[in-house]
């Protein structure tokens, strides 16, 4: 019996799971990133680099951590990159660049995301509505509240909280933190709890999940309210980043499309109850790698022509 | 513990199912439910676990009435269910299935340590040592998969456990392996509800038989009362021969040769079907059977060897082209392979029409309308959507969906799973009737009785390999021995 749950414990999981082909990719992508990057005289992993692609993947990975929830529980949702843009907004609105409102900002951005996550996973399982569908009206009506209330960026968040997106512990950019913290945490939900089981017994097979005594409801509507927090947390980066909250910060990014694709590229099925965080996260790093090796190469591109150009 | 369920009643969208049924089982017992397909056991087993809630009637444990909203409540008062479909999470682990819902929590985590071991205790508690808790269910065989539902049906530490049709996937060595299960749980005094279309398991099994006709209880007699004819009367309300079709004087000529066929889990299997000939391949789970099938459809073709139709030899790279050169199959997943479940029963009928023969769409609607009233096919009419159908009668529907077509091949996979003893009489004579037209048929089937009974000739196999064949009217016991691998004995076969 010991030697049964040494091996639980010890079992490497990460290798076999269908995560493990996208780490391997992504390996395979930085070391030929280097080699061509190196090959044209440049410098590829140096920190400042590395620091640069990180920190343009903290958001969409907090993102694709939440849309990894909602579609191992077999829905989807596109709402995200709306709702990130409204939380930015409540995020800079709330605190007003008041050092004393970063909390009340961040309960109210909480709120709203948890409330949106909610009507969400409610429209889809007691409307029965297609996750498709009920996810972009959802973000529709967002949108339209977006449009009708602002033309540009709002309010202020202080300096203080300025700080999230541009800190570092030693080398490490705090918000790189924040996105590992979130990603664990959505690991030790998967992997640990029983709401975090029954996301794979809905995603895989609901009705199995129903005659096993699943609350099949709930679980949906909490793979949402995830979903939703979690695009909440990035909207608070973004505000963070920019100093202000801004309409279109969410939409601008692709973060809808683009968290799926990761979540995808990562061995999550798209029909659900098959897949996980580690994979995801490995997707959006590669996403990261590839994006900053094309504007390299690019640049390089337009660096060479305009030398050329007398 | 004992259960009594008094004047259950449901009906469906207007349509009655279930009328005014009384049961009860008692501690230590197995109670057989038996009747047609779509007599309703299913669904009384579903109201009895919550996950249908009947229209009039009663549930009482221990003589305490109890109403089961949703399948949590009737899992908290003793009662597990082995449902007819399977209820396994494919990509998750054995504990993972067997924990589903009630999974183990310390200190508000899931306690995946005290899963692991409770599974295995229960795995060791029935011997089976097979797989381990931490096994990937998908990568598990249908029979393994069964024992898991048992298991998760135990971990609930119910004291009332309902079977429904928990051997219709099992090979003949496997439905040994449960039914000792069975006694096992009876001698803990856990109450058994069982489901099953076949009738040795039920006689060797059941205290007491209760026949359902129509959603209405027949009867409730003990085991020792009745004779198989007697219960085969009271569930089709006919008597039934107990003979086989007559096996067919003379054959036409070869329409189906493989030479040297190979595959993944087949090697060199050389074989001859004739037209007008039905050809049993036996073997046990594993042998080869459904790969060889499978390879002669084209779903997994050959790697190697050669397959002629009517002396001609064709290339059958996928079913597509399989069907097109009139070969047909019935498999033995009608959910997952046979059937699109959202679509109405006409729909399924004329899908292989529709697909490869346009031409013949018209024509065969009214083949198909006389071949699903053949096979007594129950259903709602034929707008109903297939998954409302009840189990045997989704079979007779993938059965009609390939004999539309008219093949001159027909290859038959686990033909008769599920369907009732009346229906299986009816399969067995259509399929004789199409051999006896001309069409070549192959047919794989766990029970060996009926294999027997149906073959002009048997195939067995072995580790993927043609271990031998049989003449028509072999013993159990000659199969047997070529299909364990032992003691061969050749028999010649006059051709
Ligand atoms: N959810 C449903 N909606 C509509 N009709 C249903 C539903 N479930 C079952 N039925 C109908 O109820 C009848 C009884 O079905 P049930 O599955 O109980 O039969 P069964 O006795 O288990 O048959 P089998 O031996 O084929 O498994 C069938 O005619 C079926 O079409
Ligand atoms: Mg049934």
């Amino acid at each position: 019996m010991t030697a049964l749950a040494e091996r639980v414990r010890w079992a490497p999981r990460l290798a076999t799971g269908p995560a493990a082909g996208t780490w391997i990719a992504l390996g395979l992508v930085v070391l030929l990133a280097a080699a061509i990057v190196t090959a044209r005289g440049g410098d590829y992993l140096t920190q400042a680099n590395l620091l640069n692609m990180l920190s343009r993947t903290t958001a969409l990975g907090i993102v694709a951590v939440g849309q990894t929830i909602a579609i191992l529980a077999g829905s989807l949702d596109l709402s995200v990159a709306y709702l990130i843009g409204l939380t930015s907004l409540i995020a800079a609105e709330v605190m007003a660049g008041d050092p004393a409102m970063i909390v009340p900002g961040v309960l109210a951005v909480l709120a709203a995301s948890a409330l949106v996550g909610l009507v969400n996973g409610l429209v889809i399982t007691k409307l029965q509505v297609n996750a498709f569908i009920a996810t972009l009206g959802v973000g529709l009506v967002i949108k339209g509240i977006l449009e009708s209330r602002y033309e540009g960026p709002a309010g202020s968040v202080p300096v203080l909280f300025q700080r999230l997106g541009y800190d570092r512990i030693g080398p490490i950019p705090v918000a790189v933190l924040l996105m590992l913290a979130v990603a664990g945490a959505a690991a030790l939900f998967l992997h640990r709890t029983r709401a975090g089981h029954h996301v794979y017994a809905v995603g895989g097979n609901v009705e199995v999940a129903r005659l096993s005594g699943v609350p099949t409801t709930r679980t949906t509507v909490l793979a949402h309210v995830i979903c939703s927090l979690c695009a909440g947390v990035a909207g608070l980066y973004l505000a963070s980043r920019l100093g202000a909250g801004a309409p279109y910060v969410g939409t601008d990014g692709g973060y809808d499309l683009e968290s799926i694709a990761a979540v995808v590229l990562g061995g999550t099925v798209l029909a659900g109850g098959r897949g996980g965080v580690s994979g995801t996260v490995a997707g959006v790093l590669l996403l990261a790698v590839l994006d900053n090796l094309f504007d390299q190469l690019v640049l390089d591109a337009f660096f060479k022509a305009s030398c050329a150009a007398p | 513990m004992t259960l009594a369920m008094a004047g259950i009643s449901k009906s469906f969208l207007g349509v009655g199912v279930l009328h005014d049924v009384d049961l009860d089982v008692r501690a230590g017992e197995v109670h057989a439910l038996v009747g047609e397909n779509g007599a309703g056991k299913s669904t009384l087993l579903k109201v009895l676990s919550g996950v249908h809630q009947p229209d009039a009637g009663t549930i009482a444990i221990d003589g305490e009435e109890r109403t089961f909203a949703n399948p949590r409540h009737a899992q908290d008062a003793g009662v597990a269910i082995i449902h007819q479909e399977f209820t396994l999470l494919p990509e998750r682990t054995v504990a993972q299935n067997v924990f589903l819902g009630r999974e183990p929590v310390r200190r508000g985590l899931v306690d995946t340590v005290a899963m692991e071991h409770a599974t295995a205790a229960l795995l060791a508690e029935i011997g089976e040592t097979g797989f381990g808790p931490d096994a990937v269910v998908r990568r598990l065989s249908v029979a393994q998969q069964q024992v898991v539902e048992i298991v998760k049906a135990l971990a609930t530490d119910a004291r009332i456990v309902a079977m429904d049709e928990p051997t219709a996937a099992l090979a003949e060595h496997e439905v040994a392996l449960l039914t000792d299960l069975v006694r096992r749980l009876t001698a803990r005094g856990i109450a058994v509800l069982y489901v099953s279309h076949r009738m040795p398991e039920i006689f060797a099994l059941a205290d007491r038989i209760t026949v359902l006709k129509d959603g209405a209880r027949v009867t409730t007699l003990t085991a020792a009362e009745l004779e198989p004819p007697t219960l085969v009367r009271l569930m089709v309300g006919r008597p039934l021969s107990a003979y086989y079709p007559p096996r067919a004087t003379e054959f036409g000529d070869v329409r189906l040769e493989v030479r040297g066929g190979t595959a993944p889990a087949i090697s060199g299997i050389d074989l001859t079907v004739r037209a007008g000939e039905v050809v049993g391949v036996a073997g046990l789970q594993g042998a080869g059977r459904t790969e060889l099938l499978r390879a002669i459809f084209g779903a997994d073709p050959f790697t190697a060897g050669d397959v002629l139709l009517d002396g001609r030899p064709v290339r059958l790279s996928s079913p597509r082209r399989a069907i097109a050169a009139g070969v047909a199959m019935v498999t033995e997943d009608r959910k997952a392979e046979g059937l699109a479940l959202a679509q109405s029963v006409r729909e399924n009928a004329l899908l292989v029409l529709h697909a490869v023969f346009r031409r013949r769409a018209r024509v065969g609607a009214a083949r198909t309308r006389d071949l699903l009233a053949t096979v007594g096919l129950r259903s709602a009419g034929e707008d109903q959507e297939v998954r409302f159908l009840s189990g045997g009668n989704q079979q007779k529907v993938v059965l009609a969906k390939w004999l539309a077509a008219d093949p001159r091949v027909l290859l038959l996979d686990e033909p008769t799973r599920g369907i009732d003893v009346g229906a299986k009489a009816a399969v067995h004579e259509l399929v004789r009737e199409q051999a006896e037209a001309g069409m070549a048929v192959l047919m794989v089937c766990s029970e060996l009785p009926e294999l027997i009974g149906m073959s002009d000739r048997i195939c067995v196999l072995h580790e993927g390999r043609l271990a031998g064949e049989l003449p028509a009217g072999a013993s159990e016991e000659d199969v047997m021995a070529l299909a364990t691998g032992h003691g061969v004995p050749h028999v010649e076969v006059p051709r």
